[in-house]
């Protein structure tokens, strides 16, 4: 049980409640179109200007008003922000859902509802926070029509006042919010009033739960992963953009059109960059191809659906050697699945995306900070092996904001990959495109446009021989695959290596190995193991594919390594076992998650000690 | 009047090169494909407007018409891509590098069917570029199938009768944009030769259908894309001269019969012998006469639409003068204060 809970049971029912400090998760509870993400937004924000670690989680249906959503603050003092499995503070702002919202929370929780909704006679072990929103707003707010998004912000008020966060913060986080629309604001800081108002006046408080200024994100930001992708696709210097609408990754390519518009206009007004919108994913990818074979950083940005439609595409990448960048924000499926929720379900699938005989590189950003350098890694990835790189992101990563460190300024600079230019051909007479000259695998290539007769190549996804020259001959054929399959084994230096992390104490039998935002839920988890079960976990985390010696080395030495991922069938886990000695292969266990939340910490722990039989 | 094939040509063209530098590797096409006289056609026209072949591409989708591109310029860079996905990959291409000039071949199969999607997107946006379908009414590599370019009527050898109406690819591109579209047939050298040397001039979308008989599948009796029924049937609109910028020829012309259209770079387009009233630059009757030509059961060739002036997608994306594949890294990247700015506002 979680100790959270503990402290919980042990508050409630007593006189003097116990504090539960900086440890709590509000869940609220609203219907979508509603405005409430601001709302919920100026909380998160007030909480992390309180110095307080904290996260959100959007969960929103796949409609555009209307319907339930529910958005979770996690604060913790500890520095966790995974999804927290337990529900601590409830607002209650549907109707439709604020019976089930009441009933599925733990006993203690508190619950700050809409007075009307009569929530306080479904259960009698809860604290209940009745607060009359329709009467509140409509002094506030004259205009009635902006009575139903002006209704929003008294919750942040009445929650603020309760949990104990300084209305100054609320304020300045507001303003943030409404930045140059500054009637706005003031119309929505005065509905935080009236809540903030209320509640002092007319609420007694009975939970425990409170927000305490801590000092834990001295210069830190709010991102989320798509507008951390945007900015390092920006700063790797990404030249063509190409695209098409695909939840969950519209956001990443929106939010670069704002950033290029303002950083990428040359001082004559023109762009550096060109981004289309394509017509479908058929389109947006070959676009990708054109641009990266005439010399362009190329990329775009997609989810499962357009993945599958890439396909042949992305094989014709592969094979006819052409770079390109492409970023998979995976949301559940298959097919249509839950296009609003999280999930780490492609990885097999783009591994091996297209016909014959193709492996593909992916990288697996577990944070807006890796989401900012991956951008990074990928068009040098892409350029110095003429290949396709897909990164991996996913709905939480990608729509959900995080605290982060700020992004540091790229180290290295841009890598082209081996283009000759004219100059080079007048000194080596002329080049053959495929030949391995270097010992690498990888080819030179040279750009469409470039003045030297010898220059030009033919482009094509037939076989060829070394000159690029059509060919059907069996030993052109293998001989050419075996290249290809050698940049593959020469990447595994190149790509991101995987971070250990271990106790560096005693050497543990039992290793984790995940990736991507699964990471927050596994370093919880650790925790939770060792202080619960005492019980140690050392963990990999991957950062790439194909995979280096470490994750070879790491299973080696564990008795049993646990492969934790968001997908039903163990994809990564069926990618490890290609890779590793054949009797390593039974070391592997699967724990999977598949509902479409965020991966929690308690769901690791209780299936990790259940398979150890603890 | 001009024409350019009263002069002969010169051992070597305006900048400098001979008719062989234009030559592309040995086909391996049917002994008296249409596409073949296509290839020709393309050097001839590329050779004499002085196209420096390196800064041509060929981009081409899958099929007999799309191998092509190897037999004819072997000093341009070649795409060969996936079926009826050519447009994506020649736009990109364009958007990498706009001073590249694009010649696109394709195929009545990789454009009207599988490319259908594509093909209307390109149209649309008038990337520049010289989109080349070579029509000849079936699927060649797969052995003779009918294309939905097909008329309606038409035989194929073993009997089968086409039962759907044939898409007009040259009614279509009016339609959604395309801004120089016209009709041709590879039998006809004059015509196809005047109208590859104004796509070349042409600063926007070609989109040049030539009729180009398969000799193995569909030139039989009962098809309506044979060499014998072309030469049966081919109705021209137009006679179509074409004097290149660069020439100084001005040999008058009598303007009660013909039109002349000067294009972007000033060359000039002219129409003699035209049907009474048929004006190029005229959209709604272009597309009109087209569907009056398949009321009467005509190949109607020409120059069906032209509109020198439209502005090209590269104009619409506003991009910088030099190619953006080859900006360097401090036009690409934005400076340290750029990156501490976006990082105050996200605190």
């Amino acid at each position: 049980m979680a100790t959270t809970d503990v402290a919980l049971h042990e508050a409630f029912g007593q006189k003097e409640p116990k504090r539960v400090v900086n440890n709590m998760s509000i869940q609220v509870a609203t219907v979508n179109g509603s405005g409430s993400q601001s709302s919920n937004t100026v909380l998160l924000r007030s909480i992390f200007q309180m110095g307080v670690p904290v996260s959100g989680k959007n969960l929103f249906p796949s409609n555009i008003a209307g319907l339930p959503t529910w958005y979770t603050i996690r604060a913790n003092k500890d520095g966790y922000i995974a999804r927290k499995k337990e529900i601590d503070f409830v607002i209650a702002m549907n109707a439709e859902t604020a019976q089930e919202d009441v009933m599925s929370v733990a006993p203690g929780a508190a619950v700050l509802y809409d007075e009307p909704l009569n929530l306080n006679k479904l259960r009698g072990d809860l604290i209940f926070y009745p607060v009359p929103y329709d009467k509140l707003v409509a002094p506030v707010c004259p205009e009635a029509k902006l009575r139903k998004l002006v209704k929003n912000m008294i919750y942040v008020g009445a929650a603020a006042q309760l949990l104990g966060i300084d209305m100054a913060e609320v304020e300045k986080a507001l303003r943030k919010q409404f930045a140059t629309k500054v009637k706005a604001a003031n119309l929505n800081l005065a509905a935080v009033r009236a809540g903030f108002d209320y509640a002092a006046t007319n609420l007694t408080k009975q939970d425990p739960y409170f927000i305490q200024r801590m000092d834990k994100n001295q210069g830190m930001i709010i991102i989320d992963g798509n507008s951390a992708a945007a900015l390092g696709c920006m700063f790797a210097g990404v030249t063509v953009v190409t695209w098409y609408p695909i939840t969950p990754s519209s956001s990443l390519v929106e939010t670069l059109i704002d950033y290029m518009k303002e950083y990428r206009i040359g001082p004559d007004g023109k762009a550096t960059f060109a981004i289309v919108q394509a017509e479908d994913e058929l389109a947006a990818i070959g676009m990708v191809l054109g641009a990266g074979w005439a010399g362009a950083r190329s990329m775009t940005a997609t989810a499962g659906p357009g993945i599958s439609l890439m396909a042949e595409f992305v094989g014709l990448s592969y094979y006819a050697e052409v770079p390109g960048v492409v970023w998979d924000i995976q949301r559940v499926g298959p097919s249509t699945g839950l296009p609003t929720r999280t999930s780490q379900g492609d990885i097999l699938s783009t591994a091996f995306l297209s016909h014959g005989d193709t492996k593909n590189i992916l990288l697996l950003p577990c944070s807006v900070a890796e989401c900012f350098t991956m951008a990074q890694d990928a068009f040098n990835l892409a350029e110095q092996f003429q290949t396709l790189v897909f990164v991996m992101s996913d709905l939480d990563l990608g729509m959900n904001n995080w605290m982060s460190d700020p992004f540091e300024y790229p180290k290295e600079p841009i890598n082209r990959g081996k283009v000759l230019t004219k100059e080079d051909l007048d000194r080596l007479g002329g080049f053959a495109r495929y030949q391995d000259v270097d010992g690498d695998g990888v080819g030179y290539r040279t750009l469409p446009g470039t003045e030297h007769p010898a220059a030009a190549y033919f482009t094509r996804g037939t076989g060829h021989n070394e000159k690029s020259g059509y060919s059907e001959r069996p030993d052109d054929f293998e001989k050419n695959m075996e290249r290809i399959n050698k940049k593959f084994d020469t990447a595994r230096s190149f790509v991101p290596r995987p971070e250990l992390i271990t106790s560096g104490k005693s050497k543990s039998k039992i290793g984790i190995i995940a990736y991507g935002t699964s990471h927050w839920a596994i370093i919880e988890a650790r925790d939770q193991l060792r202080d619960e079960y005492n019980l140690e976990a050392d963990y990999l985390r991957l950062k790439a594919y194909p995979f280096s010696r470490e994750v070879h080395e790491f299973i080696e030495q564990h008795d049993r390594v646990y492969v934790i991922e968001q997908n039903r069938d163990a994809q990564m886990l069926s990618l490890i076992k290609l890779d590793i000695k054949p009797e390593l292969v039974t070391r592997l266990r699967s724990i999977a998650h598949i509902h479409g939340l965020p991966l929690d910490a308690r769901s690791v722990t209780d299936e990790l000690t259940s398979m150890e039989g603890k | 009047m001009a024409t350019t094939t009263s002069t002969p040509a010169p051992k070597v063209n305006r900048i400098g090169l001979t008719v062989l530098d234009y030559r592309g590797g040995k086909t391996t096409l049917c002994a008296g494909c249409g596409h073949n006289a296509i290839s020709e056609r393309i050097i001839d026209a590329m050779y004499e407007m002085g196209v420096q072949p390196e800064r041509v591409i060929k981009p081409s989708g899958i099929g007999c018409s799309s191998k092509s591109p190897a037999y004819f310029m072997s000093r341009s860079h070649s795409f060969n891509a996936v079926h009826g996905r050519m447009p994506s990959v020649a736009t990109g291409a364009m958007l990498a590098n706009h001073k590249l000039i694009a010649l696109g071949v394709s195929g009545d199969g990789d454009t009207a069917s599988i490319g259908i999607g594509q093909f209307v997107h390109l149209m649309r946006r008038n990337l520049p570029i010289i989109y080349i379908i070579e029509d000849n009414g079936v699927y060649g590599l797969t052995k003779g199938q009918f294309s939905a370019t097909a008329d309606l009527g038409s035989k194929l050898k073993t009997g089968v009768v086409n039962d759907l109406p044939p898409i007009d690819t040259c009614a279509m591109a009016i339609t959604l944009g395309a801004t120089l579209v016209g009709r041709s047939f590879s039998g006809d050298k004059r015509q196809l030769h005047s109208m590859l040397k104004a796509a070349i001039a042409h600063k926007g979308t070609v989109m040049l259908d030539v009729v180009s008989p398969c000799v193995t599948f569909n030139d039989h009796e009962g098809s309506t894309k044979s060499y014998k029924y072309m030469k049966d049937h081919e109705e021209p609109l137009q006679d179509i001269s074409f004097v290149p910028a660069f020439e100084e020829i001005n040999v008058d012309y009598d303007p009660g019969t013909t039109v002349e259209v000067t294009m972007h770079d000033g060359s000039r387009l002219r129409f003699s012998k035209l049907e009474e009233e048929y004006d190029a630059t005229n959209r709604i009757r272009a597309i009109s006469r087209l569907h009056e030509a398949h009321e009467k059961n005509e190949v109607l060739t020409g120059v069906f639409y032209v509109n020198p002036e439209a502005p090209s997608f590269i104009d619409m994306l506003n991009v910088t003068e030099e190619p953006l594949a080859t900006l360097p890294e401090s036009v690409t990247r934005p400076g340290r204060e750029v990156l501490e700015q976006v990082m105050e506002e996200l605190r």
